[in-house]
């Protein structure tokens, strides 16, 4: 075995040492060196199942898997969070899911509409209110498109039957009304709700929507949340390669956008880890191929250009070139003014699904290696994609733990770290530079050629803010 | 302060007997309260005599929430001014009855329904304990003894078996105890004999034998107890004779549930049950 491996093994171990004996053992098999070969047997990490109590993981819960991730961008539609109130509040457009319209009138985004539950309607069952609430939303505002249901856990607890109040509410107010089974307590992180998600747009709204004529370049943009605006600077790629993107999911979506993405010529998906299940329906269903790509980084999008020109003529194939063509001096500028600041930086990534592994190109870009990176709630398809995109020794991670992601911290040293909320400001407490790449630290787009300088701006503005040098940062 | 729980299989007669208990230790100079945990809210009726009362959980939901309720408005008094209160709840196959249970009887808690004076409040509780709503009345803090109403028919004491294993889980947990088992007779064979042997077995015993008598329904047709309605019945003597029982028991025990095998020897040993062949039909 090589060395880097070996030294990188033997850390963990350490780390683990602080552990008792059972949780250690458990936490072993989540955390590894990385071999990007695939050939070490001790190297994969395992992953999507159950968080050990009392480790304080940072994970999500199917509700906001399917609220937060995937039906709260849809823009025309009134997301319901049916419950009470907590999680809707506290899943109020926190991930900055950017969308045109004119809101409480044809687009609903930044609302926050709750059924808020109170005793009564526990003891009562929920139903009753829910019907109500249908009914007066759609008086309220007449131009939604679609109204969805989304569970929260008591509705689950007490039987509610929120899918024949759904079927009924749906033929007396003539709109699609989509119940959404994703209460908390269901599966083991957020990545159940991203599944149940996709299950209900199956069902109730693709191949619903109209779309008046095909073109060969059809395409439907699937995963792009459009945070801080991800999916406007994706698109405007897409189109300028001579696509016509029909559809956009679930960022800056309309029900009609997704009910026709089974009219695609070819899915293009970012975010593999939410949406691959829709993707790979329609694959089966609809004959539709779909392929992954990367719009983190000028090398990651050249890639990927090239990659979706190979399922098109040589129109869009000459088109992609031109591209390149046409971006690369601009990129090549960014890189020039930001490379020297960030040479040799060091970067740790602790993240949801993607990522932790799509962004490490636009760092490498830069000049800037990830040392260690890690997901949430990634699976082990996830891992695979991750092994060959790390250096040999890295540090893998799956659903890390405050003290083991604090502990990496202080042995690796990082010269940033990029993680969520929860984890920023213990960071900034122990002084180290770092960037919240959720929602991208209240910034964006970071996708496409109008991220990349913005990506580049903000990682310079992380690692080499002088503030950092005020804090003490601990040993 | 004395706090009881009555369980026992849907239909045995637990709310009557309750009730008519509960007229006979008013009649003897107790002051009592009835709390009934059962969305039916049909444990009160009788002393009150009226068809149902209006109910913590239904008052709750028309005013919005329960803090918006006063007590008296839930809170009634009936005959030989027993107080009784319902916790109410929803119609079966929709809601959370259980949480209804747990909402009434904090909100009891809560308003001072559980004056000081008041000698005895009885829990008369849905038919099983299916959730831990319908465990609430045995919580800590709340009863501390619970009486099974049974009868000789097998369904009902394979109720009474399982009741009692729910209390020995609170029993550890929580010192609730067995008081005894109550046989509401349905004229079935041997039926003294065969609960006597089944409250032995459960470690407790069979506290008083409720002779099967139509009074009990004639007086009910008219929203009464027995006590109430003819004092000098003599099934009116038979809940006295259970009512002094219980207000003088002390005998309170941990059970000792017994196997489904060993329930259904002690049915085949009492000819109830036949023999394996029609103990597996």
């Amino acid at each position: 075995m090589n060395r880097a491996i070996k030294d990188t093994q033997k850390m963990i171990e350490e780390v683990l040492d602080a552990y008792p004996e059972k949780a250690r053992k458990d936490r072993a098999k989540h955390l590894a060196a990385n071999d990007p070969t695939g050939q070490c047997s001790t190297c994969q990490v395992k992953s999507n199942i159950k968080s050990r109590p009392g480790v304080m993981t940072v994970r999500g819960c199917a509700y906001a898997g399917a609220k937060g991730v995937v039906w709260g961008p849809v823009k025309d539609q009134i997301t319901i969070s049916h419950g009470p109130i907590g999680c809707g509040q506290y899943s109020w457009w926190s991930r900055r899911n950017y969308y045109n319209g004119q809101t409480g009138i044809d687009t609903f985004g930044t609302m926050h509409i709750t059924t808020d539950f109170q005793e009564k309607d526990i003891v009562y069952g929920g139903d009753k209110n829910l019907s109500a609430a249908l009914q007066e939303l759609k008086e309220l505002f007449p131009l939604a498109k679609s109204m969805g249901i989304l569970s929260e856990c008591p509705v689950g607890l007490i039987g509610d039957d929120i899918e024949s109040v759904s079927k009924k509410a749906s033929k007396e107010l003539s709109i699609p009304i989509v119940p959404v089974r994703c209460e908390g307590f269901r599966g083991v992180s957020q990545s159940l709700g991203h599944h149940i998600a996709n299950d209900t747009i199956r069902d109730y709204i693709l191949g619903k929507g109209e779309l008046e004529k095909s073109t060969p370049y059809d395409v439907a943009l699937i995963g792009d949340y459009n945070i801080g605006g991800d999916a406007w600077s994706s698109r405007r790629i897409l189109e300028e390669m001579g696509l016509r993107v029909i559809a956009q999911w679930t960022g800056d979506a309309s029900i009609n956008e997704m009910g026709i993405a089974n009219k695609a010529k070819v899915n293009l998906i970012h975010c593999y880890r939410s949406m691959n299940y829709i993707c790979r329906h329609m694959e089966e269903n609809y004959g539709i191929p779909w392929v992954e790509f990367n719009f983190f980084g000028p090398t990651k999008i050249y890639q990927s250009l090239r990659k979706i020109a190979s399922y098109f003529d040589d129109r869009i194939k000459e088109n992609a070139e031109k591209i390149v063509e046409k971006y690369k001096p601009m990129m090549d500028r960014v890189i020039e003014v930001y490379r020297p600041r960030l040479e040799g930086k060091k970067v740790m990534l602790y993240v949801g699904g993607l990522r932790p592994r799509h962004t490490i190109g636009a760092y490498e870009d830069l000049g800037m290696e990830v040392i260690a990176s890690g997901y949430e709630f990634g699976h082990n398809d996830d891992y695979k994609r991750t092994y060959p995109d790390m250096k040999e020794g890295a540090v893998i991670m799956d659903d890390a733990t405050l003290y083991e992601l604090e502990e990496f911290t202080r042995r690796l040293r990082p010269d940033m770290v990029g993680s969520g909320i929860k984890e920023k400001y213990s960071y900034h407490k122990m002084g180290v530079p770092f960037r919240q790449m959720h929602s991208w630290d209240y910034s964006g787009p970071y996708h496409g050629f109008d991220g990349f300088p913005v990506f580049a701006r903000d990682m310079d503005m992380t690692v080499n803010n002088p503030t950092w040098g005020l804090i003490r940062r601990k040993r | 302060m004395r706090q009881v729980a009555i369980y026992g299989k849907g239909g045995i007669g637990k709310s009557t007997t309750t009730q008519n208990m509960v007229a006979a230790l008013s009649e003897a100079g107790y002051k009592c309260m009835i709390v009934g945990c059962d969305p039916k809210a049909d444990a009160t009726r009788l002393i009150l005599n009226k068809k149902a009362q209006s109910t913590v959980m239904d008052m709750a939901r028309e005013k919005g929430t329960v803090e918006d309720l006063e007590i008296d408005e839930v809170l009634l008094t009936g005959f030989k001014g027993v107080r009784c209160a319902e916790s109410g709840g929803p119609e079966p196959g929709v809601g959370c009855a259980g949480r209804g249970v747990i909402t009434a009887i904090n909100f009891l808690e809560e308003n001072g329904a559980y004056e000081s004076d008041t000698d005895f409040v009885f829990y008369d509780v849905l038919g099983d304990v299916v959730c831990g709503g319908f465990a609430m009345p045995i919580r800590e803090g709340k009863a501390k003894e619970i009486y099974i109403v049974t009868s000789g028919e097998m369904m009902a004491m394979y109720a009474a078996n399982n009741i009692s294993r729910g209390i020995l889980k609170y029993a550890q947990s929580g010192g609730v105890r067995l008081g005894g088992l109550i046989c509401n007779s349905r004229k079935t064979d041997k039926e003294f004999e065969l609960i006597s042997e089944l409250a032995r077995r459960l470690n407790t015993r069979m506290i008083h034998f409720i002779p099967r008598d139509n009074q009990v329904q004639r007086a009910e047709l008219r929203k009464m107890t027995v006590i109430q309605y003819s004092p000098e019945h003599p099934q009116a003597d038979e809940y006295r004779m259970l009512a002094k029982k219980v207000s003088e028991n002390k005998d309170l025990v941990i059970p000792t549930p017994m196997s489904m095998d060993e329930l259904e020897q002690l049915l085949m040993d009492f000819g109830v049950l036949e023999n394996e062949q029609e103990a597996a039909a």
